[in-house]
């Protein structure tokens, strides 16, 4: 019975984005079936590939929801978020790339050792972002400011090169398909990336720390919990996330623009936390909030794009639909839901006050 | 120990003396930031390879992206009492009174890359791309296809930009005045010429249900963007393929894809004035005078198109940036 309560309790906590994704699905099933057919087709390379928006839904957010994930461990700890994700993204690749060319040749082994090194170079920028944040107690907007404005900047520093292009078969395997499977392979990133953090809040306590540190760093610390030491590690696993982000995005085209790359991406990202139903000041977390946050803003765009929506303009009416999603989540219109529903059923209402300090 | 103290002073003796007598035209050159794009590298990379102490120049290198800073620059170069400034402006208005300095001052002005508003009476000479013909040049070699439908998905590059107004006007153009030229689809890939931003395009445009057989995107970046987007969704393209795809730049890794047969057609857009630069100048210097020169005082890059059934290895080798 307990068991079951905790189980609606944590679908209620979802019940904002699961309502958005609901509307999306039904708008479109009303608008045109055919938007969710699927079917196989061959591609130049000879290769087998799902088609269809629901695929290429799926597959597009994979860097968003990636980037959500760790976001979302940023946003739970430090209660503000990182918005210098995609300018790290940008150095990331300039690493890879940079290892890679070292390398000569872009083979599986090469592939990792470039990987791994792009990896902690990530994380040593992050580590620089959560410094600030956690030792000098500077707002996170505002510390991560600094690695924005001029993180591609420093990509570009790393490797002069302004466009390099990597076409490599290992490299559209990850960024397109595998030869074989017909499913894009950034899905599975997102799925590996999920599993293992998941992994991680199975068998150790970081995701019961982090809420405590955001929610009441005082009172953790009290406890034996080591503020710091929590941030700087939500920081970290934002860096892999980007770094993963990072390569996807390079492979997707085979070439890296440290300008483009990733670009604009953080705001979606704080986006997807935010409609996945995540305090942005802190405290309790959801990682599938956020993930099922970056399928909704993808899902949004796909389908202004299949209504035909110019793409000059599809931001704007973004930015309504998102108003209308964020303000339906907001805390006031939750607690005034959650009222009604407790006066009409007499005991069942959702997680308002989810977060409150 | 001495003797190496004696050879090095030696060679700091004799390599000064060289120094001294390597007094080549002085030459001041203002160009844009090379992480602009591909071309810019490589317009800037022409540029110090052409203009070096070997070729007998003594050349000073300014690469600033704003309008401030390049102005800044120029009047550095008349006061320093350089012969001649090189010029690509990163806006085109603004350079009046530094010019006419110059002219007092008796320091020629080349511009390249990019046109400046002012009196053609300012600058000795234009050396630049025709945009429009770029476009031109593109539309009929499509054209030249004799297609029954032409059914066109567009990307566009920076709007506004010279390389996006000329190369969409011809195509524009050419929709408007033909039954069967029709832009099924456009966006742009935004200021910076987004391949990210043309694969969502392009996507948008399959998942849509539209229907295209050509794809013009105005740079080789966002054409790459969308052949992404069509291996992703199982379209074929290139020469044996259901789509066309055509690109802009000439960068040496798109006209590669050119060569395998998984494009068709990449428009030149050259970055290499330098070339025609160091002629003139040279020419000047030997007491003659510049000739083919318009009415604004242009001298246009020769420009080409590639198409993947003609071009070579020894073209991409000639060409690729």
């Amino acid at each position: 019975m307990k068991r079951k309560s905790k189980a609606l309790s944590s679908l209620a906590e979802l019940l904002i984005p699961l309502i958005a994704l609901g509307i999306l699905i039904l708008f479109n099933l009303f608008r045109d079936p055919s938007f969710f057919g699927i079917r196989v087709a061959v591609n130049n390379a000879g290769n087998r590939v799902l088609t269809g928006n629901l695929i290429s839904i799926i597959d597009s957010a994979s860097e968003l929801a990636i980037i959500a994930m760790g976001m979302t461990m940023v946003t739970a700890a430090c209660g503000g978020q990182d918005i210098s994700v995609g300018a790290v993204g940008a150095i990331s690749g300039a690493v890879l790339v940079k290892i890679l060319q070292a390398f000569g040749a872009i083979t599986g082994p090469s592939l990792i050792v470039a990987f791994i090194g792009a990896c902690l170079a990530t994380i040593l920028f992050k580590l620089f972002n959560g410094t600030l944040v956690a030792v000098f107690r500077i707002q996170p907007m505002i510390a991560t400011l600094i690695l924005f404005s001029c993180g591609r900047s420093i990509a570009y520093w790393i490797n002069g090169d302004a466009t390099p292009q990597l076409a490599s078969p290992i490299l559209s395997s990850i960024g397109m398909t595998i030869p074989g499977i017909p499913v894009p392979t950034p899905i599975f990133c997102v799925i590996l990336v999920g599993v293992l953090l998941a992994l991680v809040f199975r068998f150790t306590n970081i995701s019961l720390y982090t809420q405590s540190v955001g929610i009441n760093q005082g009172a953790a610390r009290l406890n034996g919990i080591n503020p710091v030491a929590i941030k700087l590690l939500s920081f970290a696993l934002l860096g892999v996330c980007v770094s993963v982000a990072s390569l996807i995005g390079i492979s997707r085209l085979g070439q890296l623009n440290h300008k483009t790359l990733l670009v604009d991406i953080e705001m979606d990202a704080i986006l997807a936390v935010a409609i996945g139903g995540n305090n942005l000041g802190g405290g309790k977390f959801k990682l599938s909030g956020s993930i099922l946050g970056a399928y909704i803003i993808q899902m949004l765009t796909t389908t202004l794009y299949a209504m035909k929506v110019s793409p000059v303009n599809v931001k704007a009416y973004k930015a309504i639909v998102i108003i209308v999603i964020v303000v339906a989540g907001s805390p006031v219109v939750k607690e005034k839901i959650g009222a009604l529903m407790k006066r009409r059923s007499g005991g069942f209402h959702t997680a308002a006050g989810k977060g409150v300090r | 120990m001495k003797k190496i103290l004696v050879l090095v002073l030696a060679l700091v003796m004799a390599l000064s003396c060289f120094g001294a007598l390597a007094e080549g035209i002085k030459v001041g050159i203002i160009n844009l930031d090379p992480s602009e794009s591909g071309y810019r590298e490589a317009n800037v990379r022409n540029l110090t390879e052409t203009f070096t102490a070997d070729n007998g120049y003594d050349a000073t290198f300014v690469t600033a992206p704003t309008a401030d800073k390049q102005l800044e620059a120029a009047k550095g170069f008349i006061t320093d009492g350089k012969q001649y400034i090189l010029v690509s402006a990163a806006e085109t208005t603004g350079w009046d009174e530094v010019l006419e300095e110059a002219k007092e001052a008796g320091v020629k002005v080349f511009l390249f890359d990019r046109m400046i508003e002012c009196d053609p009476s300012l600058y000795t000479a234009a050396v630049v791309s025709d945009m429009a013909k770029e476009g031109e040049t593109a539309v009929a070699w499509l054209e030249s296809l004799n297609l029954d439908e032409y059914k066109i998905l567009h990307i566009m590059g920076q709007m506004g930009s010279a390389a996006q107004v000329g190369r969409s006007g011809a195509l524009e153009e050419k929709c408007a005045a033909e039954e069967n030229w029709t832009i099924v689809a456009d966006g742009t890939g935004g200021d910076s010429w987004d391949p990210a931003e043309a694969r969502k395009i392009a996507e948008a445009a399959i998942n849509g249900g539209v229907e295209f057989n050509i794809v013009y995107a105005e740079n080789d970046g966002m054409a790459d963007g969308v052949v992404a987007a069509l291996d992703a969704a199982g379209i074929t393209h290139g020469v044996d393929g259901d789509v066309i795809i055509m690109g802009f730049d000439c960068n040496k890794w798109a006209l590669e894809k050119l060569l395998a047969g998984e494009w068709n057609y990449d428009g030149q857009c050259s970055p290499f004035q330098a070339t025609k630069i160091d002629e003139l100048i040279k020419t000047l210097e030997a007491g003659g005078e510049i000739e083919g020169l318009n009415e604004l005082n242009q001298i246009i890059s020769d420009e080409k198109g590639f198409d993947a059934k003609t071009i070579t290895q020894e073209d991409i080798d000639n060409y690729g940036l």
